[in-house]
């Protein structure tokens, strides 16, 4: 059984002026325990919607989303969420303060907790940063927080909203590569969502690759069977970049038509 | 040495600035307006070396503080859950709003006439007209600090298992103290308008009081006393309170 389903989903918004616009439907994937799923797809699809649906932010208008085959209500820690920005870090909290939020909580005690929170921010790189507070920290290790947050939370998944787009392009494929090695060691089960075809190939081990709204849905799913770290310049990297680039070129026109 | 030019650097422009203000009031009094009516620095200072030492200064001053500080942690107590209240639920804030919207506009000092037929002369009319001008301020500005928490934060602490309860306590109020600080600051200024105000209609004594009796008797060294007392004062509490807000609670300071 997949740890995530998503069955014959539908969104439809309802604009300030009435205007229904059916931003998903007939929208299904299946994401299997300890999987680094990445869902790829032009700007405007509706792929954050999809996110915002499985964290519990938003309802489905019709269909099924299961988790552990119950249907997913609310936000639940089983569920933990990277944001793009770095609005959802608190900013009265420092670094180790931040990544013990969830655990604090819970009541866990302070000593455990603080050892766990320092665990994971060593895990992300942070280690000699945990009394700074978020405005005094850059952009790439504001991010670092984050997922240190998520993580030191143990949740069943973790769902990730272009958490790297806000970065500068070297912060950002050296992200890549860390959360690479951070889900080798971890296993745990990843939504990645991005529209960067290098970021889906350099991560994933299926891209989902989705067609340009209204009506979004999925139009494939590419498996990557490359093992260990990938490089850019390998043959196999490029054959999957080609193959996903093809499949969302035409989806990728569509969307910029719409937007003229 | 090193010590003087820091301080220098410090505080330098601000003794400065104040000097100049009263060597240019000196001046003014000496060779522009050189009448009784328009008393020199040098002569105000006499006179309130004299006040402060047979203790009339001291006792307007202590009456005017009393009020303006019973009035005004009265009204931010106040303010400060209802306006978390009407930031946090709709129904709330529909309920309330024609309260606040309808009371904000009608001035303090306009109150003043109710405040004394209602409460009399004595220290309630004051306390009363202090809340009042304290309590829309910070509900204003507590409940625009409750909007205003991005949504991602109480998102966050939804899918790391916080409780309803708990994001109220952990991140909308905490999120929501830079403004409540603002609109405490803002109401200490409205306090002292509205004290002088209350005191120079009815009152036994306070600052104001001293003002109406300087008029009233001629007395222009006591008129300015008064006016320098309360610039010093409404100075001297602005900036402790901006120096308490750095110190205790410098993670949570507007400026940031």
């Amino acid at each position: 059984m997949p740890l995530v389903s998503f069955h014959d989903v539908q969104k439809t918004y309802r604009s300030l002026q009435g205007v229904d616009y059916p931003a998903l439907e007939h929208f299904s994937i299946d994401i299997e325990v300890g999987e680094f799923f990445c869902l790829l797809g032009p700007s405007g699809c509706g792929k954050t919607t999809v996110l915002k649906m499985l964290a519990g932010f938003e309802t489905p208008t019709a269909g099924r989303i299961l988790m552990d085959g119950r249907p997913v209500t609310s936000a639940s820690r089983d569920r933990g969420v990277v944001f793009q920005g770095d609005d959802s870090l608190y900013g009265w909290l420092n670094a180790v303060e931040n990544v013990e939020f969830g655990l604090r909580m819970r009541r866990v005690s302070r000593a455990e907790r603080r050892e766990r929170a320092m665990r994971y921010l060593e895990l992300v790189g942070l280690r000699g940063q945990e009394q700074k507070y978020p405005a005094e920290l850059s952009g790439g290790m504001k991010q670092r927080i984050q997922i240190a947050r998520v993580l030191a939370n143990e949740p069943k998944m973790l769902l990730m909203d272009e958490p790297f787009a806000a970065l500068d392009a070297q912060t950002r494929s050296l992200m890549q590569l860390e959360l690479a090695n951070i889900w080798r060691a971890t296993r745990t089960t990843v939504l990645f969502i991005t529209h960067d075809i290098d970021e889906a190939v350099t991560l994933g081990k299926r891209i989902g690759v989705m067609r340009a709204g209204p009506r979004s849905q999925v139009k494939g799913v590419v498996e990557v069977s490359l093992n260990g770290a990938r490089s850019r310049t390998d043959d196999a990297f490029l054959r999957y970049y080609k193959a996903v680039y093809e499949m969302i070129r035409d989806e990728v026109a569509k969307s910029l038509a719409r937007a003229d | 040495m090193r010590l003087a030019r820091r301080l220098w650097a410090a505080y330098g422009g601000y003794a400065l600035g104040f000097a100049s203000l009263f060597v240019i009031w000196q001046l003014a009094s000496l060779y522009l307006v050189s009448s009784v009516l328009f008393a020199p620095p040098t002569v105000v200072f006499r006179k309130g070396l004299v006040l402060t030492r047979n203790g009339v200064l001291l006792a307007h001053l202590a009456a005017s503080l009393q009020r303006i500080l019973a009035g005004f942690v009265a009204g931010s107590l106040l303010g400060i859950p209802i306006g978390l209240a009407m930031g946090s639920f709709r129904p709330v804030r529909r309920l309330l709003e024609p309260y606040t919207e309808f009371l904000r506009f009608i001035p303090s000092v306009a109150m003043i006439t109710v405040a004394v037929i209602w409460f009399g002369i004595g220290e309630a009319s004051k306390v009363f007209l202090i809340i009042y001008t304290t309590i829309f301020i910070v509900i204003l500005n507590t409940a625009a600090g409750v909007s205003a928490i991005a949504p991602n934060k109480i998102r966050a602490a939804e899918s790391l298992g916080a409780t309803r309860a708990q994001i109220f306590v952990h991140v909308a109020l905490p999120a929501t103290v830079p403004y409540i600080l603002t609109g405490m600051r803002l109401a200490m200024a409205n306090s002292f308008t509205t004290i002088v105000a209350a005191e120079l209609i009815a009152a036994n004594d306070g600052l104001g009081k001293m003002l109406w009796d300087g008029r009233l008797f001629m007395l222009v060294d006591e008129i300015f006393v008064s006016l320098v007392t309360l610039g010093l004062l409404g100075f001297a509490t602005d900036r402790m309170f901006r120096w308490s807000i750095y110190t205790f609670a410098g993670k949570y300071s507007p400026a940031t």
